[in-house]
């Protein structure tokens, strides 16, 4: 059925251009919008606590008390177990990590890969208050009863470990706190560590392969190698994680107002004290404000992390 | 197929003698039909990528409802020419056009000129074939919901009608409302041609159409090529020395952003005047 | 007794004693390294195996009824999780309504308009940080603009507050799946006449559409979970409400009140909520992985 071509009439016009004009315009707009969000969050969180900064000074980062009586506070004992709870997770979460990701990519026999690295990506979905309820309930009795006094015992006599691995065992505690940040950083790591070590050219792999070398001796000389600045970010960006990890801490850190010794110390984290402080912070209250200041402090501090992170993760959009 | 390997082969020994073969006459006889009017005048063209010069003051006339096959060795700058004359470098920064391509007694490169409304005249066909994540009908009809309000019946009718041009109706009349990445590769290039037909362009440029195809996906596609001349004037860029020598009228050589010659097909594949062009067509470059 | 062969102009041979004595350290470190390894895996399983056991035993043991169709009421009365599954729904939904367009948005910015320009990778290095910041902050943040003011908790303050979580992860998947689009088919839709915006939501958006959908359906499961933030702005409600201007209970945050409490029936309440929450997240991420797979 051929038809001979009628003239075309065309309806087709201008109206092209206002459609792109609104469209462009409505994603520019949102995106600067979402620059806008980032300004408004930190200028809130640092108009918020100025009046704890013009009360205390600048010496309301390391002050460490916290005296709702006397009305001052320091943001010394949070900051403190922020840093020293992440810490500590990382230490305890990389290795382990690392170990689930040479696995997943080098030793796993390929049918048990896919069923594995799904299992790491569901734990790393699990909302972290589930975290905290199963280290309340299951892991603070574990350790209470059964881990803190074995490691008492062991570094009784010993100098500086006695110290810290000594003090009641409640279960709860700063060592607690940092070993359910660790399982719940552990899955994140592991994932980004697998995928950046799928990222090395096979070819490399098979020529240190072919001039003998183990799987371990491959992994050392040529993985490792070729990716370590985006295992740094990817650790970096577990650190800017476990920073501001409120629920999985609260529920295990004890909540207390001054400095641990002790690794089986209660302590607090600037989440931790804001979560738990809140409650009974009135509005306009120099209390209330200082929580805000914690929040700043925090916020700055993940910034930090995260933006570092970035840095090593994406190096062509720097 | 064999003509085409006969002719060729006939064509690299072109210097001392030249032996008639059927497709020799038909190219002969095509010949006899002189150049018509030009749709599209190119003059003194030139392009840039940035700072660097990809098209060299090109002139070329376009005759009207004809084949214009554009070859050369790769990177030369047959797709660039291509690509200004319905203006898809205006997508890329950095890329701009100097010159005139004159259309209707208007400049195509103007910056005045309506976009939307130049490629509903001046269509393209790709190398890869990119059927739209729809229907087939939904495919077809993308295009004319742009430029023209249809009431359903004319709808079905302009689906049919280009389907059918493109030689694709009799296979996709009955699966009209299923996805058109079920289509096999030659079915989606035709499917892309007919998308292209349906918005009733005056132009189609066809960028190396069937490289990706198979051998008999290929022969369909220029003999669709051969029948759409009828009502379009055609340019078409190809690799393949034998596909212009089948399907066009006027034959263009390009090197390194030159033009070097253009002439009717005859001519340039039996008696070329420039040394390189018969270089390039005798195989000893390419 | 070595077996080396000297012959004038050859290569030095290798001492076969040397090279196996080193092969067989060098073999046992690997397999020492490689057992290290699947330890290291068989923690991390076990550690998931726990947390799933613990989850479902006393979260199936506390499940009944009375959880679907009692509210919150005090310790003792026979109470359920009515008010916290609708607030959280509530909550959720309205969050990823208000957040996935404006995310679908920039993230069309981001790979559409913006690809090199400053403002570009502002944006992107912004909604980065975004992504991984701390979500009590945001908590925190959503308070001093929409409670304080206003006096009061609010459930739409804790939509907002979701709003903004939901935000960078579309942002980031829209741009991912529309990069992955191949240039030739967006030139096609050009070449027909389209204008820019009608290429974008006509044939990128179609073409990116599992892409898109499994990053809004992996941001509602990131939400759906979250408690910090809801703590400062819809605060929780004990009794009916699913008025947005009133405090809102949510699934989350009665979890919190109740597992730390001193009440059984409250903490048998808190289990059977995480059961729920965990069984929505991981449901969700499973479609959003397996369904949404993208088809070759």
């Amino acid at each position: 059925m051929v038809q001979t071509l009628a003239p075309a009439t065309r309806t087709g016009g201008r109206h092209g251009g206002v459609g792109d004009a609104i469209f462009a315009g409505t994603a520019r707009g949102l995106g600067c919008f979402v620059l806008l969000l980032l300004s408004a969050i930190i200028v809130s969180l640092f108009i918020g606590g100025l009046p704890s900064f013009r009360a205390f000074g600048i010496g309301f980062l390391w002050d460490t008390t916290w005296d709702p009586v006397k009305q001052q506070f320091g943001a010394g004992v949070p900051v403190f177990g922020t840093l020293v709870t992440s810490i500590l997770a990382l230490l305890l979460a990389v290795p382990l990590a690392f170990g689930i990701a040479f696995y997943l990519t080098e030793i796993a026999p390929d049918w048990f890969r896919r069923p594995v690295g799904t299992a790491i990506e569901l734990l790393a979905a699990v909302p972290s208050i589930i975290y905290g309820m199963w280290g309340f309930f299951v892991i603070v009795p574990i350790m209470g009863q059964y881990v803190m006094p074995a490691l008492a015992d062991t570094f009784a006599d010993v100098p500086v470990l006695g110290t810290l691995f000594g003090g009641p065992p409640f279960g709860t505690g700063i060592l607690t706190a940092a070993l359910i940040l660790a399982v719940m950083v552990i899955p994140f790591i592991a994932a980004t560590m697998r995928d950046v070590f799928m990222t090395v050219p096979p070819v490399f792999k098979e020529s240190a392969y072919g001039v003998g070398c183990t799987t371990w001796e491959v992994m050392r000389s040529i993985v490792i190698p070729y990716t370590r600045v985006s295992v740094m970010g990817g650790i970096m960006l577990g650190l800017g994680r476990a920073l501001g990890e409120t629920m999985a801490v609260t529920f295990v850190i004890g909540n207390a107002d001054r400095i641990a010794t002790s690794l089986f110390d209660p302590g607090n984290t600037i989440a931790s004290i804001v979560a738990l402080e809140f409650p009974e912070s009135p509005a306009g209250s120099l209390k209330l404000s200082s929580l805000l200041a914690l929040g700043f402090i925090l916020f700055v501090i993940s910034f930090i992390v995260l933006a570092i992170s970035r840095l090593l993760l994406r190096p062509r959009s720097a | 197929m064999n003509d085409a390997a006969g002719r060729s082969s006939q064509i690299r020994e072109a210097g001392s003698e030249i032996r008639q073969t059927p497709a020799m006459a038909t190219m002969q006889a095509r010949s006899s039909e002189a150049l018509s009017e030009p749709r599209i005048s190119i003059r003194g063209l030139d392009f840039f990528y940035g700072s660097n010069r990809a098209l060299k003051g090109i002139d070329l006339d376009l005759p009207d409802c004809q084949v214009t096959g554009m070859i050369g060795p790769s990177g030369c700058g047959k797709s660039t020419l291509l690509r200004v004359l319905n203006r898809m470098y205006d997508l890329y920064p950095g890329q701009r056009a100097e010159g005139r391509v004159m259309m209707d007694g208007a400049n195509v490169l103007d910056p005045g000129i309506d976009l939307n409304q130049l490629r509903s005249r001046i269509g393209m066909v790709f190398q890869k074939p990119t059927p739209f994540p729809m229907t087939i009908y939904d495919n077809i009809a993308f295009g004319v919901k742009l430029h023209e309000r249809l009431s359903k019946s004319a709808m079905d009718e302009r689906v049919e009608w280009s389907l059918t041009r493109a030689a694709l109706w009799d296979e996709a009349k009955d699966r009209l409302g299923t996805s058109a990445m079920g289509l096999s590769g030659g079915q989606q290039q035709r499917l892309c041609i007919a998308r292209t037909i349906a918005v009733r362009p005056e132009v189609i440029l066809f960028d190396e159409p069937t490289s990706a195809l198979d051998p008999i996906s290929t022969l369909k596609i220029e003999e669709l090529i051969d029948e759409l001349k009828r009502d379009f004037t055609i340019a078409i860029v190809t690799h393949n020395m034998q596909q212009a020598a089948r399907c066009a009228d006027q034959v263009a050589f390009f090197y390194l952003g030159e033009m070097v010659e253009v002439g009717s097909a005859t001519q340039m594949f039996t008696a070329p005047r420039q040394k390189r062009t018969q270089e390039y067509i005798t195989g000893r470059f390419g | 007794m070595s077996s080396t062969m000297m012959m004038a102009g050859a290569a030095p041979a290798r001492d076969a004693r040397v090279a196996r004595a080193l092969s067989r350290r060098r073999r046992i470190f690997d397999r020492l390294v490689k057992g290290l390894c699947i330890v290291a895996t068989v923690i991390g399983l076990m550690l998931l195996a726990s947390i799933l056991f613990t989850l479902f035993w006393r979260g199936f043991a506390s499940l009944g009824l009375h959880v679907f169709t009692n509210i919150t009421r005090p310790p003792g009365s026979h109470g359920g999780l009515l008010n916290a599954i609708v607030g959280s729904l509530i909550q959720t939904l309205l969050g990823t309504v208000i957040g996935a367009p404006i995310g679908l948005l920039v993230g069309t910015f981001l790979a559409e308009y913006a690809s090199g320009s400053a403002l570009g990778n502002a944006v992107r290095f912004v909604s980065d940080i975004l992504l991984s910041a701390p979500s009590i902050l945001i908590g925190l943040f959503v308070y001093t603009i929409l409670v304080e003011p206003f006096g009061g908790f609010s459930g739409i303050a804790g939509c907002v507050a979701l709003a903004v979580i939901v935000v960078p992860i579309v942002v980031r998947t829209t741009e991912d799946m529309l990069r992955l689009i191949p240039i030739a088919l967006r030139e096609a839709a050009v070449a027909l006449g389209a204008p820019k915006w009608r290429m974008i939501v006509q044939v990128c958006y179609r073409a990116a559409l599992d892409g898109i959908a499994t990053g809004v359906l992996l941001a509602v499961a990131r939400v759906a979970g979250e408690t910090a933030p809801l703590l400062f702005t819809s605060l929780g409600n004990l009794n009916w409400s699913v008025s947005l201007s009133q405090p809102m209970a949510s699934l989350p945050v009665t979890i919190y009140q109740y597992a730390g409490s001193a009440f059984d029936d409250w903490v048998d309440l808190a289990w059977a909520g995480a059961l729920l929450i965990t069984i929505g997240v991981l449901a969700l991420n499973i479609v959003a992985r397996v369904a949404l797979r993208p088809r070759a």
